[in-house]
């Protein structure tokens, strides 16, 4: 035994070394997507051109690493030095100006070729065959079926022997010489007609009232929109920050529906949908590519021309999420102030092809949320004028300030 | 020494009947109960079986709608998001509020592209963010249905605008020889005198005409006699320490109230640690706001003016008295000249007058107790009021005769305001081509050829040097809603110039300010200002006195009765006259909302009417019912109209006044129609100026008028204090006096220091993070109510029109309670005391408790929340309310509910209403605030949807939340700063510093009932030898009280 101890103990120790050698690499291969995402992908891809040109063989195009750097921390000095290859590129690309990013360090532009490098490399072996998710149809278990059919089952057989019940009787009573009656028929007697009438009273009342209170509720609400926009395909896939649409959430109340030019940025040099097959709910392939026209006819841009050639007009989205106007809502208070996810409220949206309402919206989840969460009390300054609640959780008597201690279930935070 | 009492009603005053019973309600109305008592429930006029009839059918109905399918909402946003806007935060831009001259730095708030709150602009050194209610109102102007939409000629539309300027073009090239006039208001913008001038050059003979609906011309030419200068000067109210007013409104209308009620109020604010203020004096006919506040107050004639000016100057000259009637009055004037010698160059005389002679020998005053150069400013003249008279006169004269060929009117309307409207219509009748830039079918627009209507301010480019040296810019801040043009562009263009004026504004002021950025900085600050305030005195020729004196001295004397005319602090000169904010804002003074009438002193209206005020069921008969009888009042031999009579103590006996702009034409829009009557020809012209008080006869009718007052409408039930008042005097002597009689009160229920928990059963609840508190200094506030405007403004207060404010069913959320003091058969014994209320917050609130359904309760910041949506209108909170601020929704009134209709027959016809229903006026809703439905309780909020923008400001910079942040609309508005507002658990804030540093004159109203309010008052300083006692013995009694006419402490 003691031999093979040492034995198991390189093994795990190599096992360990190994999982961290890889854990790092892939730490840095993530880093280079995640950069790339964040900086780059708005304007240029791997494998076509966008806004700006392609990306793949990069380093074909332009070996002098250095150079490279540079041209990536800031182009606009490379352009300023007359380097012939940048000015051509430059020209040719309509004089459109390349943002600038001093703050990336060596490491980070490495990472990012690394993973536009693997990307390339990726694109040029096979593509990945179609999806398997619609395959996997998830077999909804529904339970509460088998059991009313239990419940059923069990209330006849109930019912029968009572029925014997009661038939024996008579027949040991008829023994006995005790005179007997002529039996009611249950749906005659009184005792079943109460009990029926205090059984429906109760359950028709439980789900009358569950439906009054549901009224005007809409979770799961998923209405058909003028164009299929696919979160799936732009935050989950395309891992686009929801904020870069939908930055208002930051500042002010509305979260804010991108206008079409913010649209554009990306669309109008992606012009066709290579993706994963798309499915709406009721199973119907989607066509990503003429969805994409349908935003240009909104647009009024000509992707062959490559300019805007009609008159633009808005897109009448259908709102999926509505609160009642008496209800004050503000996204910034949440996202920027209270650091709650997206997904919080909104469900695993980058999951999701067309949004539906993941909540139900309603004031006893809302009032919830607020006793669970723990507000940022520490982090924030704002909060420095609670002394009270400081003292507290210095002392223990507190562990942690939630919404609900500084207010945030009385009336007037929402109904004003 | 006797408790002094202050009233608010003459029923309050008396402890009459009709004031018990309606203190005793809250609600005035009967409940509609039906007696089922002889006949039983079947021949109810609703019968059971029908009551569950429809009581089924509703249930039903409800059901089937309600579970109909939600209605699908689109959300739809813009093809191109312009940079600056972000869907729900409001941008701020700077601007200019114009209004015939006047002008005021203001921020617009503007929201979602639309403008909806108007604030002052505090880089403004001489308003510093203050405004005025018109100023506030303005925005609903610019929402107004009434404005005209479209250019028109001959009556009918014209569909472009270039056709217009054809058709104009073609008719002003057909006069000839006959000259063309620009009648306007007074110009003050730079640019646009430039527009004026390049435009007059093309037109060979024409000339521009300023006229100013109410005249300066008196002044103006008045310094162009004694300091050679056509202009009127600056004055420092905040240097003076005595301030003598001849019938000068100057906090209300008088010039430029927004400046003098800064300065003034600054100038009367306590330092505790050096007690001293200015001392106020006022001359006047009639009760202004401006005398209610002032420290002594004298009342005359309006004939007498002149005499009263010219007794002054003699006395400060050696001489004596002459001229005036009254012992009282020759007392006052032997004071003030006494006053006014002992603080030379700390003193100012200001006279109202538009008499040239008068307005002489007040500029003699100033130079003989040395306010030129020191409280009188020729370095800066104020440039808002530049109408001379006898211009107009001239050019009426000359349309009459036929000799002008083109008038272009802009901003003016004198078919209306002309002292002689009548000679001014058969003149422009005889005009060949007659042009209005006026935004409405006014008086004067619709007698015009052709209208092009000029767009609002907040539509239009522009600017202002109300004041020498200061500047203020105009931007727009929506496109024009309507086929508009502003003016300034529609003189270029007939002037052949083909720049916008927008371009000109910017090449004018690139040029002026040397660069684009300077022309950039200046228009996002609003306002350019000189660096060094510009100061001096101008030199003084006293040649003309002596004339003036003569003349004043031989002036004919006034009739038996005088009428004077005056313009209310909300509407002015009647231009705002259908702007509903400003018709619904009752007046400070008589607390009267939608009409003008007659104010008549009480002595004067026992001699005519036979009302005795004093005797109970008289007082009662014309207080606790609107309708009020009306007077027939004729001036001259063919003007005649008929007004009904408020009562109001410290009127003169032998003065009536009535307020101009009232009787507008109903083209100018649905709130102007049917409101009061046009008096604007009771004044006369003569021979120099337009004359604002005539000799009336009087007549009194039969007839009754129905005045929609507020004054009765909320009661405290007999409990007091509700104001307290002390003199500086006595404040100087016993600073503690007011803290002392606090401490005294709350002794047994552990004095000032522990009342809160001893003085109750109830636990005291914690306020761990934020305590909201507000203070107002009954010393600042002055009663203008641009607090109540602004406050209608921000929290989307409905309007409810007069047939509502008559049933009491006002909606303010803060009013400004008059309290008067004295004898109110001694006009000179009548002090008057201005207190907003408002919901004061209280801690331990009554209303809280009383709630069925939880819909009014605390919050954790020190709040009394109020939850609309929850509330099922019991009105037991408002019942329970000890001072009254609770408001109920009877109707529909802001077209909250689904249903388009859903209002009651009466209230359905009501135009006000409708028109505020409109979908138009609409788009100045707040969209941060509910609108309320009928049938739900409001009351003032703290204007919390602000509290909570700034808290989130503050979160989202992580940094504690600072007095900046936060601005209640009230105290934002008011130019006296009177109200200070902030975090009470911050001790280094504001409200903290406010109250540490006045606890001398800090209470709070009713205190004694431990409600705790979290509205704190500072008690007003009177600068005078006594407070005006009324000796009511009985007041708190049932028993009958005395004749009411005992002495009062003398002055």
């Amino acid at each position: 035994m003691i031999a093979y101890r040492s034995i198991v103990k390189k093994i795990i120790l190599s096992v360990l070394l190994l999982t961290v050698v890889c854990f790092d690499k892939q730490v840095l291969a993530q880093d280079g997507k995640a950069l790339f995402q964040q900086n780059c992908a708005s304007c240029h891809a791997v494998g076509k051109d966008l806004t700006g040109p392609k990306l793949a063989g990069i380093e074909e195009r332009v070996p002098d690493k250095k150079l490279l750097y540079a041209w990536i921390r800031n182009n606009q000095a490379v352009l300023a030095t007359g380097n012939k290859y940048f000015t051509d590129l430059y020209n040719q690309w309509n004089k459109t100006a390349m943002n600038l990013f001093p703050n990336l360090t060596d490491e980070e532009i490495a990472a990012m070729i690394t993973y536009v490098n693997t990307e390339a490399a990726k694109a040029t072996a096979k593509p990945a065959p179609g999806d398997t998710s619609a395959a996997t149809q998830a077999q909804q278990s529904d339970n509460s079926l088998l059991f009313g059919i239990l419940t059923l089952i069990l209330a006849i057989i109930v019912l029968v022997l009572m029925q014997v019940n009661s038939n024996l009787k008579r027949l040991s009573d008829e023994k006995d010489g005790i005179p007997s009656y002529e039996p009611v028929p249950f749906y005659r007697n009184k005792a079943y007609i109460a009990l029926f009438a205090v059984i429906l009273f109760i359950v028709g009342g439980y789900y009358t009232i569950q439906g009054a209170i549901g009224l005007g509720r809409s979770k799961d609400y998923q209405p058909e929109q003028p164009i299929y926009y696919s979160h799936k395909v732009h935050a989950g896939t395309n891992q686009i920050n929801c904020l870069y649409c939908h930055g208002g959430a930051q500042e002010g109340k509305h979260a804010n529906i991108p206008s079409l030019n913010t649209c554009m940025n990306c669309h109008m040099a992606i012009n066709e949908y290579a993706g994963e097959k798309l499915y709406r709910e009721d199973g119907t392939e989607v066509n990503g590519t003429e969805e994409i026209q349908k935003l240009y006819s909104y647009t009024g841009w000509d992707p062959d021309q490559k300019k805007y050639v009609n008159e633009p007009k808005p897109i009448e989205w259908v709102k999926i999420h509505n609160l009642p106007d008496h209800v004050y809502f503000n996204h910034a208070q949440h996202v920027n102030a209270g650091k709650v996810a997206c997904q919080t409220c909104h469900g695993e949206v980058q999951e999701m092809g067309e949004v539906y309402q993941f909540t139900d919206l309603s004031m006893g989840w809302c009032v919830n949320c607020h006793r669970e969460t723990k507000v940022q009390f520490t982090d924030n300054k704002f909060y420095s004028i609670y002394e009270k609640f400081h003292n507290d959780l210095k002392n223990g008597s507190m562990d942690s300030v939630t919404v609900e201690s500084i207010g945030g279930t009385e009336c007037q935070k929402c109904h004003y | 020494m006797e408790q002094k009492k202050y009233w608010q009603s003459f029923g309050e005053l008396n402890n009459s009947e009709a004031h018990q019973k309606s203190a005793q309600d809250e609600f005035r109305e009967e409940l509609p109960f039906e007696s089922f008592d002889a006949e039983g429930l079947g021949d109810a006029k609703t019968p059971r079986r029908d009551f569950l009839k429809y009581v089924g059918f509703s249930t039903a109905a409800a059901a089937l709608a309600a579970s109909c399918e939600m209605p699908v909402k689109k959300a739809i946003p813009f093809v191109n998001r312009p940079v600056d806007i972000t869907p729900g935060i409001a941008n701020y831009y700077a601007t200019t509020y114009v209004s015939g001259g006047d002008a005021i730095p203001v921020v617009a708030k503007v929201r979602d592209g639309r403008p909806i709150k108007i604030e002052g602009n505090e880089l403004s050194t001489w308003t510093k963010g203050g405004t005025s209610a018109q100023v506030q109102a303005s925005v609903l102007d610019l929402y107004d249905t009434a404005r005209l939409r479209f250019p028109m000629a001959n009556g009918k539309e014209v569909s472009t605008l270039d056709a217009f300027d054809k058709m104009v073009g073609e008719a002003m090239a057909s006069l000839g020889a006959a000259p063309l006039v620009l009648l306007t208001s007074t110009v003050n913008s730079p640019s646009s005198k430039q527009v004026i001038t390049e435009f007059l050059a093309k037109y060979p003979g024409g000339r521009h005409v300023q006229y100013d609906a109410i005249s300066y011309s008196g002044m103006l030419l008045a310094n162009e006699a004694s300091y050679g200068r056509r202009a009127i000067p600056s004055y420092n109210f905040d240097t003076a320490k005595v301030i003598v007013s001849l019938g000068a409104d100057f906090l209300g209308t008088w010039l430029n109230p927004v400046e003098f009620a800064r300065a003034y109020t600054k100038g009367r604010k306590i330092d505790e640690k050096n007690i001293s203020m200015s001392k106020h004096y006022q001359f006047e006919g009639m009760l202004s706001m401006t005398g209610a506040n002032a420290d002594e107050r004298f009342t005359h004639r309006p004939s007498e003016t002149g005499a009263v000016a010219a007794s002054i100057l003699a006395l400060l000259n050696g001489g004596s008295v002459s001229g005036v009637t009254g012992d009282k009055l020759k007392q006052g004037i032997a004071k003030v000249a006494k006053d006014l010698a002992a603080n030379r160059g700390q003193a100012l005389v200001v006279s109202g007058s538009n008499d040239v002679n008068v307005q002489v020998i007040v500029n003699a005053i100033n130079e003989a107790i040395g306010a030129n150069g020191t409280t009188i400013n020729w370095g800066a003249p104020m440039q808002n009021k530049a109408g001379i008279d006898s211009e107009m006169a001239t050019l009426v004269n000359e349309m009459n005769s036929g000799t002008i060929g083109a008038v272009l009117i802009y901003d003016v309307n004198p078919a209306y305001d002309y002292y002689d409207a009548a000679k001014f219509i058969s003149g422009l009748k005889k005009v060949r081509v007659s042009v209005s830039f006026n935004e409405k079918m006014d008086e004067t627009t619709e007698l015009c050829k052709y209208i092009l209507p000029s767009s609002h301010y907040l539509e239009s480019w522009g600017d202002a040097e109300p004041k020498a040296g200061y500047i203020s810019l105009m931007q727009p801040t929506i496109s024009p809603l309507f086929k508009t043009r502003q003016w300034q562009d529609s003189l270029l263009k007939w002037s052949g110039n083909a720049t916008t004026y927008a371009d000109y504004h910017k090449n004018f002021w690139t040029t002026k300010l040397g660069s684009n950025e300077t022309y950039l900085k200046a228009m996002q600050d609003g306002v350019i200002e000189p660096a060094t305030a510009p100061a001096g005195g101008g030199g003084f020729n006293g040649g003309g006195v002596a004339a003036a004196v003569t003349s004043i001295a031989s002036a004919k004397k006034g009739g038996k009765v005088e009428v004077v005319l005056y313009q209310k602090a909300s509407i002015g000169d009647g231009r705002h006259a259908n702007n509903p904010w400003l018709q619904e804002m009752p007046d400070p003074i008589t607390r009267a909302t939608w009409d003008n009438y007659v104010m008549m002193s009480p002595v004067k209206g026992k001699e005519l009417f036979d009302i005795d005020l004093t005797n109970n069921t008289q007082a009662d008969q014309y207080e606790a019912f609107p309708e009020k009888p009306v007077l027939k009042v004729k001036v001259g031999n063919n003007t005649e109209v008929e007004l009904p009579v408020l009562l109001i103590p410290g009127m003169h006996p032998d003065t009536i006044a009535i307020a101009v702009g009232y009787g507008r034409s109903e083209k100018i829009g649905r709130a102007a129609t049917g409101v009061g009557k046009n008096v604007f020809q009771f004044a006369s012209f003569n021979g120099t100026t337009v004359i604002n008080y005539a000799d009336a006869a009087i007549e009194k009718t039969a007839a009754k008028y129905k005045v929609a007052t507020t004054q009765t409408h909320s009661s405290y039930e007999g409990r007091h204090e509700v104001v307290k008042e002390i003199t500086l005097d006595e404040f100087k002597k016993n600073p503690t006096k007011i803290l002392d009689g606090r401490a005294k009160e709350l002794e047994p229920w552990g004095g000032l220091e522990n009342y809160e928990k001893d003085g109750t059963l109830y636990p005291v609840f914690d306020k761990p993070g934020i305590k909201w508190g507000m203070n107002i200094d009954m010393n600042s506030c002055y009663g203008c109510g641009a607090c109540v405007v602004a406050c209608t403004a921000e929290n989307n207060v409905s309007v409810v029109g007069k047939p509502e404010v008559l049933r009491a069913h006002d909606m303010h959320w803060l009013r400004i309670d008059r309290y008067f003091a004295g004898n109110i058969n001694d006009a000179e014994s009548i002090q008057t005391v201005f207190q907003p209320m408002l919901c004061q917050h209280c801690d331990n609130a009554p209303c809280e408790n009383v709630c069925p359904v939880a819909a009014t309760n605390h919050s954790s910041e020190g709040l009394n929340q109020m939850t609309y949506n929850r509330c099922i209108g019991t009105r037991y909170c408002a019942n329970n309310c000890p001072y009254k601020v609770r408001r109920f929704n009877w109707a529909d009134y802001t077209g909250a509910d689904s249903f388009g209709d859903n209002m009651d027959g009466a209230i359905g016809s009501n135009t006000v209403i409708n028109m505020m229903n409109d979908d138009l006026t609409r788009m100045v809703l707040n969209p941060d605030v509910t609108v309320r439905s009928r049938g739900v309780i409001e009351k003032c909020s703290f204007c919390v949807q602000r509290l909570q923008e700034g808290k989130l400001e503050a979160k989202k910079a992580g940094r504690p939340l600072e007095d900046r942040d936060v601005k209640t609309a009230c105290q934002q508005a008011c130019s006296a700063d009177a109200i200070v507002f902030g975090n009470v658990n911050n001790k280094n804030s504001a409200i903290s510093k406010e109250r540490a540093d006045n606890k001398n004159r800090l209470f709070y109203v009713l205190e004694q009932i431990h409600v705790l309010p979290n509205v704190s008052y500072l008690a007003k300083v009177r600068n005078t030898d006594t407070l005006s006692v009324h000796a009511e013995h009985a007041a708190e009694t049932h028993a009958a009280p005395a004749a009411g006419s005992k002495p009062e402490a003398a002055h």
